[in-house]
């Protein structure tokens, strides 16, 4: 399973197994959080060096649905770019493949609390703080039904650690794309009261959807956050 | 330098006669390095010719102390402050670790103490700082203890490192190591940068012998139960014991068993690695003032502080290492010419033969250890990094100077370079970083671009990286802390199971602000708190005199009637393992094939050729299903039999199965991530970091595969690669097994044969995954969906 069929907000969509979520009746790609340039602005603020082949990393996948999808459409879910500066500082190869990918298509950059401001003359396509338009897609979960990112929803099945989707009756949140992401736990209380009730679906090689327990405080607390280096 | 008079009269009036090493010590000139067993008076030692010396103090730091455990620099604080107080001497003594106040720190910077007690740790930091020249110019000596423990580690390393530098900094100082009887002592000087050895006199042979049991050892498990009642008695019959057992779980579940025995409530304490600090301290003031007749403990009391009144040592399970089993029996010392009594307790069969044999290596004085490799170049990274902080520094003069320390005497120039530019640009091939380089090279001098660098390499300072840890608390306000467990442990747990933690059963409640509560449940069946750090192995020497044991029939006189009856008849119905042979066995049992494999290279090799070989198995569609390895030995089982080992020992094609295969493997990620927070790719999580639970950090898996990906010549994999090969991965071991049994001998069995029966029993299997993961995760969430109605 490549993808895992829904509907949500009266539309029939695909989570993908990749993380990238498709609109079959637009021919959307919509991704969220790919925090593109997050190495070069962790260096230029005297932090580590971490491999700087992130963005390259995140636009082969990027490719792939891409190749895999042929949208009339990508829309970016905020935090496209680490910062402003970063998305400013984008290596020419990194930018010129946006542009290959954006050739023949409409692209859209939902601002982010990363990079609220409107994005480099450089890049391909246009910027808006939101879109409503049959669904309403913004970067942080609002006033529902919406499609958001921000939170970088993640879960554990069969003892390994996976982004996932959460599909609840006000909010879509899909995951992080981005390659250098953390992840916040799908049971952690701030995504429990967003989506107490519903479905999760795992990315990897494969889209599996897992039935999200029914929220309660203790369950909430139940296991612990898997946020960090390890 | 002589022993001046009033120091003499005052050995005279504690009615001590000086030994002989301690007077050798103070007489000698240069750097010296004493080995002496525990007991020996060795800290004393270390110390008398600084307290000659600082009869009159010249002002400014003169002595340096280093030590291991933090516990020690405070309990040498103690102890100098008598001979110090009798003498008159007007004098400052002070601790600085972890646990110093932010306060004292700063005045230390300062004003420095006379004697300065510290660890490898705190020192870097130290060293770190732009006033450490003004600190340390005035050094005259320094004391490194407990320093064969230091030299197994990368801790160690780093303490050379820092050696050099002072050396530097001080010229003219001179180092004082003191160490427990080792195999290598000349191996240990060149290590500390060359030193006179002093050998004491290493006291009368121990009193060790195997426990007599009314019941024989298990066939296989690790609990060492079966022998509870003789370990009470022996415990009765002495004054204080401590009880070492291999690991923190069985060290739980022995004391557990241990109590539920002990009918006449002697008072019997558990001292390990994972209990709070609180828990710990408890049992150590109790042992210290007498109170306890026994403890059951871990490693975590194989260093530390004398406790005078242990007259018997009792080692539960195999030592896996002479070397080791010799130091813990110098813990029963309470007199230092009396013999050290000490009994081992054999959890199982093949571990009886395993303690025979080191028995017979203590008797024969013949230690074990793996020699160390070069120091490790992510240390050394670290090292360039906060050097950076202290001070600009010049590349040639600093190759110099690690060039000094033992561990890099034979550092190459492109090794030095290779870690300079990683400090300095992250060493990427893609060079992204010019503008934000981490070190600037400027007219010849390197720097730090930006300053405030400095404070988060300082917060990573140390070379010992552990698995993330949750700390265990008793639910409610002000609830006891009870220890940590690992995080992996504690996310397998959901509330309601219960697991054995600091001797009681307790019921897992939630997680709080990353604490795991947990409440008492005293009647519950336990889960056992897993550890999944480094399993010690079976040392080389060691393994290859249990090898040569079992195959010399001549020598079975030795063992137990049951032991040597085995043996028999294995001899009889297949072969012994002896020296030069590799033996292998494949029989059917319930339907399955089984390959055994008698390797005799530790478990942690086994397990890695266990992982080698089922990879071609699979290759040669011999269907492999799992395997179980331990310390003696391998067993695989499959669809379809083994009938020829020789192509699965093939070397080029386990050479080749380490290279591309087991690269992507979960051990790999581990030292890894150890090696990357090392050299200062990524930061430790700090307590106050993890709370706030921001999705902003992620998996250094992800910098592992991404590296592997874009840019597999970079230096952390290279170094990943020569770490896992010691470490865990331990693929050295593997090649010596080759080299030294260049036979093979397989035979085809029509059932279990005796020798193996025992592998059949026990736990620890691993099933081999293929496609199994992907598949075990559909068959998960199918279920759950069933179970929820949706599918």
């Amino acid at each position: 399973m490549t993808a895992h069929h829904f509907d949500f907000d009266g539309h029939h969509l695909q989570a993908r197994a990749s993380g990238a979520l498709f609109w079959p009746a637009r021919r959307w790609l919509i991704v969220a959080d790919l925090h593109l340039g997050k190495s070069e602005r962790i260096a230029r603020r005297g932090g580590t060096l971490l491999p700087p082949y992130e963005a390259q990393a995140t636009m082969q996948r990027l490719a792939e649905e891409v190749a895999a999808t042929d949208p009339a459409g990508i829309v970016s879910l905020g935090d496209g770019f680490d910062d402003n500066a970063a998305a400013d500082a984008l290596p020419d190869a990194v930018l010129s493949g946006l542009h290959d990918l954006a050739r023949g298509r409409d692209w859209l950059w939902i601002g982010g609390n990363h990079d609220p401001a409107p994005l480099s003359a450089r890049l391909p396509g246009r910027c808006l703080p939101e879109l409503a338009d049959g669904l309403v897609l913004r970067h942080a979960a609002g006033t529902g039904p919406d499609v958001s990112g921000h939170y970088h929803p993640c879960l554990r099945l069969a003892g390994a650690r996976r982004r996932c989707f959460l599909i609840g009756t006000d909010h879509l949140i899909l995951p992080a794309f981005g390659a250098y992401t953390g992840g916040l736990c799908a049971t952690d209380p701030v995504l429990r009261r967003l989506v107490p009730s519903g479905l999760a679906v795992a990315c990897g090689s494969r889209a599996l959807p897992v039935p999200l327990p029914r929220a309660d405080a203790r369950a909430a607390s139940a296991r612990p956050r898997m946020l960090r280096w390890r | 330098m002589s022993l001046p008079p009033e120091i003499a009269d005052w050995f005279a009036r504690q009615g001590w006669q000086p030994h002989a090493h301690q007077i050798d010590l103070l007489e000698a000139r240069g750097d010296s390095l004493l080995i002496a067993p525990t007991g020996g008076g060795k800290t004393l030692a270390g110390f008398l010719p600084s307290l000659v010396d600082l009869r009159d103090p010249p002002g400014g730091l003169h002595t340096l102390y280093v030590s291991p455990l933090k516990a020690l620099t405070a309990d040498i604080a103690r102890n100098l402050a008598r001979p110090v107080a009798d003498l008159g001497l007007r004098l400052r003594i002070e601790d600085r670790t972890g646990d110093t106040r932010p306060a004292q720190r700063a005045r230390q910077r300062v004003d420095p103490p006379d004697i300065l007690l510290t660890t490898p740790e705190s020192l870097a930091l130290m060293l770190s700082y732009e006033q450490a020249p003004q600190i340390f110019g005035s050094l005259r000596r320094i004391v490194l203890d407990e320093l064969h423990a230091l030299a197994e580690s990368r801790r160690g390393d780093q303490l050379m490192l820092c050696l050099a530098r002072l050396r530097q900094l001080a010229p003219g100082l001179s180092v004082t190591g003191l160490s427990a009887t080792v195999e290598d002592p000349a191996g240990l000087a060149r290590f500390m940068g060359g030193a006179r050895i002093i050998h004491a006199d290493p006291g009368p042979d121990p009193d060790i012998a195997m426990l007599a049991t009314a019941r024989p050892a298990p066939w296989a498990g690790g609990g060492g139960h079966y022998a509870i009642p003789e370990i009470l008695a022996q415990v009765k019959a002495a004054t204080t014991t401590i009880i070492f057992i291999n690991t923190r779980a069985q060290a739980e579940l022995f004391f557990q068993a241990l109590w539920a025995a002990n009918e006449e409530n002697l008072p019997i304490g558990l001292h390990h690695g994972s209990l709070s600090r609180e828990a710990r301290q408890r049992v150590e003031t109790a042992m210290a003032a007498g109170q306890l007749r026994a403890v059951v403990a871990t490693g975590s009391l194989d260093l530390g502080i004398d406790w005078g009144a242990v007259d018997l040592v009792i080692q539960v399970g195999a030592p896996r290492n002479v070397k080791r089993l010799v130091q813990r029996i110098g813990r029963a010392n309470h007199r230092y010419n009396a013999p050290s009594r000490a009994r081992i307790v054999p959890a199982n069969r093949f571990e009886v033969i395993e303690c025979v044999a080191a028995l017979q290596a203590v008797s024969a004085r013949d230690l074990d250890g793996d020699p160390r490799g070069p120091g490790p170049l992510d240390v050394l990274c670290q090292h360039i990094l906060l050097t950076a902080c202290a001070a600009p520094f010049r590349a040639d003069a600093l190759f110099d100077e690690v060039r000094r320390a033992g561990p890099y005497r034979d550092l190459s120039r492109d090794d030095f370079d290779a870690c300079l530019d990683f400090a300095a640009t992250g060493g990427y091939a893609l060079r992204a970083y010019d503008r934000w380089q981490r070190l600037m090279l400027r007219d010849g001098v390197w720097r730090l671009r930006d300053p405030r660098a400095a404070r988060d390499l300082r917060m990573n300072v140390g070379t010992i990286v552990e698995a993330e840890m949750l700390k265990v608390r008793m639910r409610g306000r002000g609830g006891a802390p009870l220890g940590e467990v690992e995080e992996a442990f504690a996310a397998s747990l959901e509330p309601g199971d219960t697991f054995l933690i600091g001797g009681q059963t307790v019921r897992y409640e939630g997680l709080r602000e990353m604490v795991v509560e947990v409440t008492r449940q005293p009647t519950r069946q336990p889960k056992i708190a897993v550890f999944s750090g480094l399993k010690l192995a079976t040392s080389t020497q060691l393994s290859h005199r249990v090898q040569a044991l079992i195959g010399d029939p001549a020598g079975h006189d030795s063992l137990p009637r049951d032991t040597r009856d085995w043996l028999a008849l294995q001899a009889g119905v297949s072969a012994l393992p002896r020296k030069g042979v590799l033996v292998s066995e494949s029989f059917s049992h319930q339907g399955r094939w089984h390959f055994v494999l008698y390797g005799f290279a530790g478990r942690n090799a086994l397990q890695t050729l266990g992982l080698l070989m089922t990879r071609m198995m699979e290759m040669a569609g011999l269907g492999p299903l799992g395997f179980l390895a331990t310390d003696y030995a391998l067993l695989v089982w499959s669809v379809d039999p083994v009938t020829d080992p020789a192509p699965l020992l093939d070397r080029a094609g386990l050479r080749e199965g380490l290279g591309d295969w087991l690269a992507g493997n979960a051990v790999m990620k581990r030292t890894f991530r150890t090696v990357a927070t090392v050299a200062g790719l990524i930061h430790r999580n700090l307590p106050g970091q993890r709370k706030s639970g921001r999705q902003a950090t992620f998996s250094s898996d992800i910098l592992y595969d991404t590296l592997r990906r874009f840019d597999p010549g970079h230096l952390l994999l290279r170094i990943t690669a020569d770490e896992a090969r010691r470490g865990l991965v331990d693929f050295d071991r593997i090649e010596d097994m080759l080299d030294s049994s260049p036979r093979l001998d397989h035979r085809m069995q029509h059932r279990v044969t005796p020798l193996a029966a025992p592998l059949m029993l026990e736990v620890g299997r691993v099933p081999i995954a293929g496609q199994g993961r992907e598949r075990l995760a559909e068959e998960e969430a199918a279920a759950l969906m069933v179970e929820a109605g949706l599918a």
